[in-house]
Order: C-alpha cells, then sequence, then structure tokens
C-alpha cells in the first residue's frame, strides 16, 4: 500500500527544489521531446564555480554545467553523435542564455536492460 | 505617390529593428544571431582537413584550461596519438574562433574532435568511444595509429580495470 504516485523519485522534480528557472526549462523541453521513460539531471554547477571561465563570470548563475541521463524510445536506431546532436537542438535558447556544459548520458529502455542482465 | 514611396522606404528603416527584435528571440534563430562568413569557414574546412587528429580545446594540451577539455587530450594521449598527426586549437585565445566552430561543428560545446576532416564529437563521446574500442578502430582506421600499437593501448588500459 506504501507506494503512491506522489512519492519522491529520483527523476520527480517535486522532490526537494526542481531546480532553477534553466533546469525546469530543459525538463519541459526534453520531456516533450524525448518522452523519457528516465529523465535524470544534475545541477553540477557548484563544482566548477572556481573554475576561471566561471569566476570571469562571476560565477555564473548557479546553472552553468548539468549532467543529463536520459532514456527514451526516441533513441532507437540513432548513434550517440545524432543522440546528443537531438539534445543539444533542443536546448539551443539555454546555451544561448549562459548554459556552459551538459554531460550527456543517452540510453534506449532496451540498452538499459541489457545492462542490467 | 511619392510621399506613399516615402512613407514605405521611412517604414522600412524602422521595421528591420523589430523584425530582427523577434527574429532573435526565435528558438529556430537561436543559432543565426551570428552568421560565420564564408571566408572563415573555408578557414576551418582547412584546418579540420589539413592534420589527421584535430581537436579545438581550452587551454592546450600541456596546460589545459577546462576538466573536458582535460579528458579529451588524455584519452587521446591513451591511443598514443603521434604529435605530428595531431594538431590542437586553443578557443580562449581567440573568440571568433571559439563562436565560428560552434557554427562550423553545429555543435554548442568545446572540447571538439575531428578525425580525417570528420567530426567525431566532443568529450563524452570521446571517453564512450574509448571504453568501447570504437575509437580505437576510428584511429587504427584513420592511419593515425598502426594496429599493433593500437592492442598494446586495449591490453594496457583493460590491465587497468
Amino acid at each position: 500500500m506504501a507506494t503512491m504516485s506522489t512519492a519522491p523519485h529520483a527523476s520527480d522534480s517535486a522532490a526537494g527544489s526542481s531546480g532553477g528557472p534553466v533546469e525546469m526549462s530543459m525538463r519541459a523541453k526534453l520531456t516533450e521531446l524525448l518522452k523519457p521513460s528516465q529523465l535524470e539531471i544534475t545541477n553540477d554547477s557548484w563544482q566548477h564555480r572556481h573554475h576561471a571561465p566561471m569566476r570571469a563570470a562571476g560565477g555564473g548563475n548557479g546553472e552553468t554545467h548539468f549532467s543529463i541521463n536520459v532514456v527514451s524510445e526516441a533513441f532507437q536506431g540513432k548513434n550517440t553523435m545524432q543522440r546528443h546532436r537531438m539534445i543539444y537542438a533542443a536546448l539551443s535558447d539555454e546555451f544561448a542564455a549562459g548554459l556552459h556544459a551538459l554531460s550527456l548520458k543517452t540510453k534506449t529502455p532496451a540498452e538499459i536492460e541489457q545492462t542490467k542482465q | 505617390m511619392f510621399s506613399s514611396a516615402l512613407r514605405t522606404s521611412f517604414t522600412a528603416l524602422r521595421a528591420p529593428t523589430r523584425v530582427s527584435a523577434v527574429a532573435l528571440t526565435s528558438p529556430s534563430l537561436a543559432f543565426a544571431r551570428r552568421y560565420i562568413t564564408q571566408e572563415a569557414r573555408n578557414k576551418l574546412q582547412q584546418a579540420v582537413s589539413s592534420t589527421p587528429v584535430v581537436l579545438f580545446m581550452k587551454g592546450t594540451p600541456e596546460a589545459p584550461q577546462c576538466g573536458f577539455s582535460r579528458a579529451a587530450v588524455q584519452v587521446l594521449d591513451i591511443h598514443g596519438v603521434p604529435p605530428e598527426k595531431m594538431k590542437t586549437f586553443d578557443v580562449l585565445e581567440d573568440s571568433e574562433l571559439r563562436q565560428n566552430i560552434k557554427e562550423f561543428s553545429d555543435w554548442p560545446t568545446i572540447p571538439q574532435l575531428y578525425v580525417n576532416g570528420e567530426f567525431v564529437g566532443g568529450c563524452d563521446i570521446l571517453i564512450n568511444m574509448h571504453q568501447s574500442g570504437e575509437l580505437d578502430e576510428l584511429l587504427v582506421k584513420a592511419g593515425v595509429v598502426s594496429p599493433e600499437e593500437a592492442s598494446e593501448n586495449t591490453s594496457q588500459t583493460q590491465s587497468q580495470n
């Protein structure tokens, strides 16, 4: 009886903070584009805040570096480069507005199953 | 007739600022904010085809200025790419280059690796390919490393597991 649809979950943005505007915008766009079965966005900006480019930008806005893990059927039949391009194309506004780097892991549900075996 | 012609030319003078403001905020034209010149494009085309392995990075191989660039350099180093077959460009030294290469490759981040004039990818892709053995294959096929060197490198990295 314990599982409720509102239970916190790694990919559920309602757990704790849902992130700043860039993160929320990325989540919305990627959800719409990829209909992912899993979407994890981690804000790594804190780790990079002292790096030269970030210092020059006054520490950045706290939304400069992210890691994104996404599992989606939409990646089926596409190689890594194509998958990354899909994501970059969807997020070109964010890049123009100060997003600095994305670390991407892109898988299809079938590939996730394979790694579990 | 004359006055209406004047009016149209007047509005034509004012309209561009509004039109370009719309264009600038339109998502699909975000990349069109700056057009890379044909001359710059040709220069880059030449640069990526002149040497078998070309890496656009932040900083230099001896002093990378970014963790992702450093990782790219290290991966290439593991595969024993000989220095005469590799050229690096420091985008921090040249902000035009930094902007142009992003438009040229249609890729928003640095580092960027080209092998035999073909865009391979950034740091994530490079690391994936390294782990899967694809990078070995690519470098051997491109004539950058010999097959014997490649198998040496593979067995070395495997023994590190």
